[in-house]
């Protein structure tokens, strides 16, 4: 038997295979491929305090070994999730993590606070990193000044697990991963869409309404596992790992890298039975390489022997 | 209806032109119950640039076979890839995805509407509606009469009528102006090709209060209502194509 679980502070995880937010839905729209109940949490989509629309169509586009997207945090708001979201997951054998989203601190705030009060929510993912929203999103995860401000009014407000969605768009993520840790983040998820563009040669327009979007899937993965590692080796708190990992081995080369826990994205979009399939191969490569604990693997790299 | 993710073996690949195929897929167990209008996501191996599923309408379903068609139209590198499968290769399909068309009262006079590839969820519509005791009127458009697709097939269920825009064969124009319009009188009208044909025919049926359906095509990453990038803006705010449609009343749109 290989233990793969793993822990933010006192909250355990039945192994370090989580779904990324905006990739999952809610959960259910899963049901019919996969038993949630097998992965080690499900971070649902982006929620804010007040309904939102998105950004107009187009909002995707594909890319090489990739997609674009700029979907714009479309969602029904933080009461529609307390009425009628809530009770759908709470019941979900498995952590339930929500990812909060604002235009400015107070919503960061407001929405940390209604849902510290959510009893079966362990977990917040703070999303200061979504780079297709006009005002907040993206622009706190890029200043340190405002990072450090947003994580520390939360957490003033916020009692239980508080993980912060690192942006890619920076100059040196592992500064804001610092900022971060010291204003009592309980772990840090890296990393977010890089911000790109396409253009649509026929019809001489941008692919996307918005102009730039986020970038993710395959192309983004050797960012994504760079940025993990400077990161895992700078902080103390777990580092969860997310960005173009479509299979047991990619998910691997986060967890050696220094990753605690991964998220599966875009993945579940090609196949939506990814993440579990991702368990599963994490279990067989620990038992075939003898390893007793997935934490002996963690940051397995920078051993010197 | 359970979704299915499934590897299913090629029995088929019929060429109908330069650009048209069907492929023919036998399912592994008893093929779900499809319902006229739905699709799959359908993904491409062999092809390293595409990396998103293909989203491609049912076609046409052999219930006592137990197999299913679906016609693609080669558009880039992925639909290439399709068109060179053979009898025996493997297709995996994420299936039946989407809502269905809505079906007519008795005795309604029915006229489907297809335009280039849009005619692929029809004919399975048109076998189901001819099943259910409504033979339709089917009114295809094509750019010329090289590209006419399946016009045989349409022709066992009802009454076909073509348009070509050159005139090479049926009338010459656009479907919006073919004589059917001016001729008879329909209660329901389904349809399904390029958007500008698709709002015509709305325009038409609004006019005239006739109750019609459209089946959109919008650009998809997860097929399954997750990523909210295939959104089409209805009077009931953002929908998604792949769960809430593909197939909307015209009247829930703002056309």
């Amino acid at each position: 038997m290989v233990n793969l679980g793993f822990s933010i502070g006192d909250l355990h995880f039945k192994n370090p295979v989580l779904t990324a937010s905006g990739t999952f839905g809610y959960g259910s729209e899963f049901d019919d491929f996969l038993d949630i109940s097998k992965l080690g949490g499900i971070i649902l989509k982006g929620t804010t305090v007040e309904p939102r629309e998105g950004n107009p169509y187009p909002r995707m586009a594909e890319t090489p070994s990739g997609m674009l997207n700029a979907v714009g945090l479309q969602n029904k708001g933080i009461e529609y999730f307390e009425n009628i979201i809530y009770p759908r997951v709470l019941n979900y054998k498995t952590n339930i993590i929500v990812n909060v989203n604002g235009s400015y601190i107070e919503d960061y705030v407001a929405l940390a606070e209604r849902i510290d009060k959510l009893e079966k929510i362990p977990a917040i993912e703070l999303n200061i990193s979504c780079p297709n929203v006009k005002m907040g999103g993206m622009a706190f995860g890029t200043n340190l000044v405002s990072a450090r401000e947003v994580t520390r009014e939360v957490r003033a407000v916020y009692s239980k697990k508080l993980i912060v969605k690192l942006s890619p768009n920076v100059t040196d993520i592992v500064d804001f991963a610092r900022v971060v840790e010291e204003e009592g983040a309980d772990s840090v998820s890296l990393i977010n869409t890089l911000l790109g563009m396409s253009v649509d040669v026929v019809n001489m327009r941008p692919a996307l309404s918005t102009i730039t979007g986020g970038l993710s899937g395959p192309a983004i993965k050797p960012v994504a596992l760079r940025m993990v590692w400077q990161v895992a080796n700078a902080v103390k708190i777990p580092v969860i790992g997310v960005g173009g990992i479509m299979s047991v081995s990619d998910a691997l080369e986060f967890l050696l890298a220094g990753a605690s826990a991964i998220q599966i994205g875009t993945a579940s979009f090609i196949d939506p039975q990814a993440a579990v399939n991702i368990v599963k191969g994490i279990e067989d490569f620990l038992e075939r390489k003898g390893f007793s604990d997935v934490k002996q693997i963690i940051g397995y790299i920078n051993r010197s022997d | 209806m359970a979704k299915r993710i499934e590897d299913l073996k090629v029995i088929g690949n019929k060429r109908l032109t330069n650009d048209f195929f069907i492929l023919e897929l036998l399912g592994n167990t008893k093929i779900p119950d499809f319902k006229a209008g739905q699709f799959a996501q359908v993904r491409v191996d062999g092809s390293p640039e595409t990396f998103l599923r293909r989203p491609i309408s049912i076609h046409d379903v052999d219930f006592d076979k137990n197999s299913f068609k679906i016609l693609i139209q080669i558009a880039g590198k992925g639909t290439k890839t399709l068109s060179e499968l053979g009898n025996g290769d493997i297709l995996n399909l994420i299936y039946p995805l989407g809502n269905s068309f809505s079906l007519p009262f008795k005795n309604e006079k029915v006229l489907l509407v297809g335009g280039g590839c849009g005619i692929a969820p029809l004919l399975f519509l048109a076998r189901y509606l001819k099943s259910n005791g409504n033979i339709p009127e089917i009114l295809l458009g094509f750019r010329n009469s090289e590209r006419i697709i399946e016009f045989e097939e349409y022709s066992k269920i009802g009454p076909v009528f073509v348009t070509t825009e050159d005139g090479s064969m049926g009338e010459k124009g656009y479907v919006t102006s073919h004589s059917v319009f001016s001729a008879r009188q329909y209660d329901r009208i389904y349809c399904c090709g390029p958007e500008t044909m698709m709002k015509a025919i709305a325009s038409y049926c609004k006019k005239r209060n006739i109750s019609c359906e459209v089946s959109l095509e919008n650009l998809m990453a997860c097929g399954i209502g997750v990523c909210l990038c295939c959104i089409v803006d209805t009077v009931k705010g953002n929908l998604c194509t792949c769960v809430d449609g593909p197939v909307f009343n015209i009247n829930d749109l703002k056309w």
